[in-house]
């Protein structure tokens, strides 16, 4: 408890347990100190400690006993990983003398954790923790960042020591900031002064190296247009004129078409996933690459850079901005817009305002948009409203959207917004659900009854898992296998769980209900029914090139 | 095109990391062709020395990810002809088949293998070198009956004239005065 209290830790996400009882009953000893939150479900935790450090940019904090706790932490830890989330996750275990024995609710969580953890360690006696825990923040949060986990056994739980922390500050065999070539800065400056239509695509490293700033200077002075992942989004303001959307699969018109356009491509801590390559083989070949990026096996592992700027985009990316020119790139940005046109045309346009009589979920984004200005953070879960919401969400500032990017966790959403609002109290947090995800960790709102966070629920509930049934009616011939949900009655619920909520059926109810949730002290559920077979647009099918994008289903 | 290589990766020398380096290979389906973990010339680090054959590509990713781990050092990866590797084999035969003739005594010295024990029942030769030479061996011992054979993992050295781990050392080492002094 000292230890984490020396890490400067306000709160902990966890659920107690026989192997981790020694922790929890030292916890009352420092409850003024160390709040915990009990989640219904160790997902619960995990996930809640994700979004606190999303939004928060500390080390979430959670903790679970042995056996089916720890293995219940698996998929956060997955989802941490993958995404870059720096976590401390404590475990407790059987005494030492059991390990390995089949011990009663023992499991080789080490093992299990070892694929998706950054650093894990099995503490075996007391005076070990202090050192442990150190070394384990000192990894989760710096470099790259990622998931720790510390599996501790009830005897060193037990166990006592003479407590001396000391604050972890280096290690000899982990280079957390890989030291930069300054040649190759300058190279790359070169190659960015004497581009025709260069194109910055940026992803979470800007985020995660508090290099928002820095990457502002950056465009602004070399304005050039950006793209965003899902995950980079925010690091630049929404409605930034050099920012010309998302990427990906279900990204902007613009932003997939100019990939295959420009000439050269500049990739700001991003590591190109699938998701936003598409083909590789037909990805940007005509463009030269300059990849800034911190973590070395990033660099050639999908998209080979012609130029590769190792090191944090913190210390890179000014130094880079001194050396290129400043200059305009009007004309090219003008080409952008002209595609947008056409998406908003043929997608946005029907997005926002349908024909039809089902409300859409972009409407509920966009009616959220005007009322919130950009200022709330989102919070999503995954599938089709995840998708909208990073295409329409407006965000003004930094770590405004939590979304389960490289993992794709549905269950993600309820918890992590729960835990973004722990981290950021004083913003608003809209989390948006679907039908789908919420009923996987719908436990946790019990949490937030206890905790009395004032979390805004919106449920976009059209009776299906919605991505899933629209790949079945565009790739599986309107086969909708197993994707269609009888729900509950969420608000009731909601209700039972003491938490306030409405349903919105019509478009004529939803202003007023979006004002009635906004308004709200308290948490809330706005379980809004959506047009079920509406689609998301555009769409890089799998394995077709980003500039094979279409804008609605192929005859 | 698939080629020998040979992976060495200097780390720590801590529980589990083993396991961590191995799940690199598992996850992106490459075969671990031999596996040698011994002590280095540093005191207190550890030294990995894994055989692949793999694309040259595919086997750079995998260093990039093995010297990821938080406890590894540094890896590097050489093809066959920048090192100098050699294997250890041991074959057990009947002592009678040595008693005869002379011919399984004249394999032996064809071959420089020797001689570690000779008991009334068996006899157990030794021979180091490369695999196809030790495989060689035992294909023409395989006439005597071989009750057993086991070849250890490759063990190598670089051909180069500076240790790229103590150059490596070096530099971090001087990176870190640099920034002291800044």
């Amino acid at each position: 408890m000292r230890s984490l209290i020396e890490e400067g830790v306000d709160y902990i996400f966890g659920y107690p347990g026989g192997a981790i009882m020694p922790i929890y009953d030292s916890l009352m000893d420092y409850s003024d100190k160390l709040k915990h939150i009990l989640t219904r479900h160790e997902q619960g935790a995990v996930h809640a400690a994700e979004g606190f450090a999303r939004v928060s940019g500390r080390v979430g904090v959670c903790m679970a006993t042995s056996g089916p706790g720890a293995t219940n932490l698996i998929t956060g830890i997955a989802d941490a990983f993958i995404d870059s989330t720096p976590l401390v996750c404590i475990t407790g275990q059987v005494i030492s003398p059991l390990l390995g024995t089949d011990a009663f609710q023992e499991t080789d969580v080490l093992g299990i954790s070892m694929p998706v953890t950054k650093w894990n360690y099995l503490v075996t006696k007391a005076e070990e923790i202090p050192w442990a825990i150190a070394q384990a923040f000192f990894i989760a949060r710096t470099g790259r960042p990622g998931p720790v986990l510390l599996d501790i056994t009830k005897d060193a739980q037990f166990g006592e020591l003479d407590f001396e922390y000391k604050k972890c500050t280096s290690l000899r065999s982990y280079i957390p900031k890989p030291k930069f070539e300054h040649s190759k800065i300058s190279e790359a400056a070169a190659l960015i002064n004497s581009a025709k239509r260069p194109y910055v695509l940026f992803g979470q490293g800007v985020i995660l190296g508090n290099a928002e700033q820095e990457f502002k200077k950056f465009i602004e002075k070399s304005g050039i247009p950006a793209a965003w992942t899902i995950l980079g989004v925010a690091a630049l303001k929404t409605g930034h004129p050099q920012n010309m959307g998302m990427l990906g699969m279900h990204g902007n018109y613009a932003t997939n078409i100019m990939i295959n356009k420009c000439d050269v491509l500049i990739a700001v801590g991003m590591r190109f996933d699938d998701r936003v390559t598409g083909k590789l083989s037909e990805f940007a070949t005509q463009a030269k690459i300059i990849h800034l990026e911190i973590d070395q096996s990033e660099i050639d592992k999908n998209v080979k850079a012609d130029i590769a700027v190792l090191g944090d985009v913190k210390d890179t990316l000014p130094i880079l901005t001194e050396e290129i020119k400043s200059r305009d790139h009007t004309a090219w940005i003008e080409e952008f817009k002209k595609l947008d046109k056409i998406e908003y045309e043929k997608v946005i346009k029907n997005d926002f305002y349908p024909k039809k009589d089902g409300i859409t979920m972009s409407e509920v984004i966009n009616r959220i948009n005007e009322k919130t200005k950009g200022e709330a953070i989102i919070i999503t879960d995954v599938g089709q409203h995840q998708m909208f919401a990073s295409r329409y969400a407006r965000m003004n500032k930094t770590r405004s959207f939590v979304t389960s990017g490289g993992l794709g966790t549905m269950g993600f959403g309820l918890p992590a917004a729960h835990g973004a609002k722990i981290g950021a109290p004083d913003r608003e947090v809209i989390l948006f659900v679907g039908d789908g995800g919420i009923q996987m960790t719908i436990q946790e709102l019990g949490t937030i009854n206890q905790t009395n966070a004032a979390v805004k629920i919106v449920l976009m509930n059209n009776n299906y898992l919605g991505m899933v049934r629209q790949w079945q009616q565009l790739f599986f011939d309107k086969r909708y296998s197993e994707t269609y949900l009888k729900n509950p009655n969420f608000v009731k619920i909601a209700e039972g769980f003491g938490i306030k909520g409405k349903i919105v059926l019509e478009r004529t109810q939803l202003d007023a209900a979006l004002n009635e949730m906004l308004n709200s002290k308290e948490a809330f559920l706005l379980d809004v029914s959506i047009e079920k077979e509406h689609n998301v647009f555009p769409m890089v099918p799998t394995g077709a090139s980003v500039s094979d994008i279409i804008l609605e289903p192929l005859k | 095109m698939k080629e020998s290589y040979t992976i060495t990766a200097f780390s720590e020398n801590h529980i589990g990391l083993l396991n961590r380096i191995t799940i690199i290979f598992t996850r992106r389906q490459v075969n671990i062709e031999s596996l040698t973990v011994s002590q280095s010339a540093i005191d207190g680090i550890h030294k990995f020395t894994i055989v692949v054959d793999e694309k040259e590509e595919k086997v750079k990713k995998v260093v990039t990810q093995i010297e990821k781990q938080v406890e590894v050092l540094k890896a590097f990866y050489h093809p066959d002809k920048d090192i100098v590797h050699q294997e250890i084999a041991l074959y057990k035969v009947p002592t009678e088949e040595l008693l005869k003739s002379n011919t399984l005594e004249q394999t032996i010295r064809q071959y420089n293998a020797r001689i570690l024990e000779v008991m009334p029942e068996y006899t157990v030769i030794e021979k180091t070198g490369h695999k196809a030479e030790t495989q060689e061996l035992f294909e023409r011992l395989s006439q005597y009956g071989v009750k057993q054979f086991t070849r250890s993992g490759r063990v190598a050295v670089t051909k180069l004239n500076e240790e790229l781990l103590t150059k490596y050392l070096d530099e971090v080492e001087a990176d870190e005065k640099a920034m002291k002094n800044s």
